[in-house]
């Protein structure tokens, strides 16, 4: 009988812990492999502009002769195109999304 | 993979012919698509029955583009005939239920059917200006 | 009596994305329903001439946001046929595991969604905390929670190795079990039956006459399932559509409870079957050429019609969802209806209103 299929479940749920966790109290779940935000490591960029020609949104600018790389986090969605394709793997998708922002800057390293 | 599809290109008088041959047959509709070349549109009628596709295929000029409507024979074409109204400018007459343009709401109107150059979707530009030797930014309409 | 008219949406508790409706009323009985859609056409169809065809995955990803894997995928499927690339076995396998993972990720939201429509709230909050679990497997194989992200031209970005494929299986037995008993509920409880028994019939003939796909077309009898056509693994998986033949909304809730279970069915035949190798080919050139593309996705059958003449940009791109196709259905049922079924017509054909207007 569904009825008591619900009953079951109401009685279940109550007594276990629920699904949810106590965020932020409890930190979040990592689940390994997940895109979060782009990182970015300064050391190995040639600045050679293959991940600011092929980023779909645009959300990269990488100048060659001033050596400036700058990502607009809010343009930015996470796909990993510019992982895929840098030649010197200075550019990595973290699990975790960052911080909040509250205007659309770009950042500059 | 089996996506077994034949093209046929009538001309647009027999179109309401052919169609009612199809339904006779037990076509059902699947789509009704447009593509706007430089000087004309190609009109593609798809019909499907038992998972083989048929298409048939127009040409109408892009300027004064009058189909008549298949809305008597398929009910269903209504959206469709009125989104190629919407988004191509092309006259279809006879509609079954005709929304005289307001089916969709766009910034642009006809966005296919200008015969100039297809006008830019009005872009929300970035607001940084690009330094020199960057690589293009392509704003997508939000 | 004089007639009203009441608007409803865009902005409605029940609805997932935003649908115009003026319902004509005489009398808590609705005489005729007028949409009026596009708030939120986004002009996807016109984006090819700014992106390249490579890049264009992301967006026909982007479509949708619950149907959005089956979306790249087709994309995929119809440049990889424009081009003759043979996608290797792997990537095809692979694909149908994410393309079926999706399916059960929509269904169970629609079953919740529809739970709340008829007011059952928490039966709404189970099927999703079931979903939530289908959710953290697909991020952990793919990265990404609704936008997967893992579908390329050539093949897909990411493998799952075979830790993760039986974590996967593992994980696939306990949302088996748990969606045996929201269904059962579904199926037998008094109080949604009362609701949706009888509500909104398409005969056999009206749903094959009005171009209706998908469950819609399912739940009134007639046995048509793209997934027969053949592409990524189904070529090697044979599947059976599920059919009803009551056409209320009760078979459609029914047949997509079923699918469910048919989806599980498939993740793990095709995880015995995948076979070793690599998971992407390497793709040059632009295409050349057009083809239409139809798969099924959750809601229905999708048909991508791709052309492409040799440049970077596509001539065209066109895409008809299921909800588009399922759209008259809604405004035929919704004539003579009541007015308290409304929420229950409109949500009955899994409106995808983001797809529809893409």
């Amino acid at each position: 009988m569904a009825y008591f299929e619900m009953c079951r479940l109401a009685l279940k749920w109550a007594l276990t812990k629920p699904p949810t966790s106590r965020y932020p109290f409890q930190p979040r779940k990592v689940i390994p492999g997940s895109r979060g935000q782009l990182v970015f490591t300064k050391d190995n960029c040639v600045y050679c502009t293959v991940c600011a020609k092929k980023c779909p949104t645009g959300a990269l600018l990488v100048n060659r002769a001033e050596k400036k790389w700058a990502i607009d986090r809010l343009r930015c969605i996470s796909c990993g195109y510019c992982v895929d394709l840098c030649p010197k793997d200075s550019l990595a998708l973290s699990t975790s999304h960052g911080n909040a922002a509250t205007s659309r800057t770009q950042e500059f390293h | 993979m089996n996506q077994e599809q034949t093209l046929e290109i009538i001309p647009l008088e027999t179109l309401l012919d052919r169609v009612r041959g199809m339904r006779a047959k037990g076509y059902r509709l699947v789509q009704i698509g447009a593509t706007r070349l430089p000087e004309q549109v190609e009109m593609t009628y798809s019909f499907d029955l038992k998972n083989s596709l048929a298409n048939l295929r127009f040409h109408v000029p892009a300027a004064e583009a009058r189909i008549p409507s298949i809305s008597s024979i398929y009910a269903c074409s209504f959206l469709y005939e009125n989104e190629l109204h919407d988004l191509f400018n092309i006259q279809v007459e006879g509609m079954s239920v005709d929304f005289k343009g307001n089916f969709y709401k766009t910034a642009v109107k006809y966005p296919f059917g200008s015969t100039k150059a297809p006008a830019a979707q009005p872009a929300t530009a970035a607001s940084t200006p690009l330094p020199a030797g960057t690589a293009p930014v392509a704003g997508t309409p939000t | 009596m004089a007639r009203t008219v009441i608007p409803f949406g865009p902005q409605h508790p029940v609805l997932p994305e935003p649908i115009h409706l003026d319902l004509v009323v005489e009398d808590e009985r609705v005489l005729e329903a007028r949409p009026s859609i596009g708030f939120i056409h986004r002009g996807l169809e016109k984006l090819v001439e700014k992106k390249d065809y490579i890049e264009f995955t992301y967006i026909a990803e982007r479509i949708c946001g619950i149907c959005s894997f089956i979306h790249g995928q087709t994309y995929c499927q119809a440049i990889e046929a424009i081009m003759n690339i043979a996608v290797p076995p792997r990537a095809l396998y692979l694909r149908t595991v994410w393309g079926e993972l999706s399916r059960i990720h929509s269904h169970l939201l629609w079953l919740g969604l529809m739970a709340d429509a008829v007011g059952f709230e928490s039966l709404f909050m189970h099927s999703w905390r079931v979903r939530e679990q289908v959710l953290d497997i697909i991020e952990a194989t793919t990265g990404g929670r609704v936008i997967f992200g893992s579908c390329k031209i050539g093949g897909v970005r990411r493998d799952i190795d075979a830790a993760g494929i039986s974590d996967m299986l593992r994980k696939l037995e306990t949302i088996e079990q748990e969606i045996r008993r929201i269904t059962k509920v579904f199926i037998n409880d008094s109080s949604i039956k009362s609701r949706l028994c009888g509500v909104g019939v398409l005969s056999r003939e009206e749903a094959y006459d009005l171009g209706c796909v998908g469950p819609t077309l399912r739940g009134s009898g007639v046995a048509q399932d793209m997934r027969q056509l053949g592409y990524a693994a189904f070529a090697d998986l044979q599947v059976e559509p599920i059919t009803r033949t009551e056409g209320d909304s009760y078979s459609r809730c029914a047949v997509r409870c079923d699918e469910l279970l048919q989806s599980i069915d498939l993740i793990r035949k095709a995880m015995s079957k995948i076979p070793a190798g690599e998971i992407e080919i390497k793709v040059t050139g632009n295409p050349s050429g057009e083809v239409t593309m139809r798969t099924e996705q959750p809601r229905g059958e999708v048909v991508y019609c791709v052309k492409a003449n040799g440049t970077r940009n596509l001539q065209r791109f066109r895409v008809r969802t299921p909800t588009f196709a399922n759209l008259p259905a809604v405004l035929k049922v919704l004539q003579g209806c009541e007015l308290a079924d409304v929420p229950v017509l409109v949500l009955t054909i899994d409106p995808c209103i983001s797809c529809t207007e893409r």
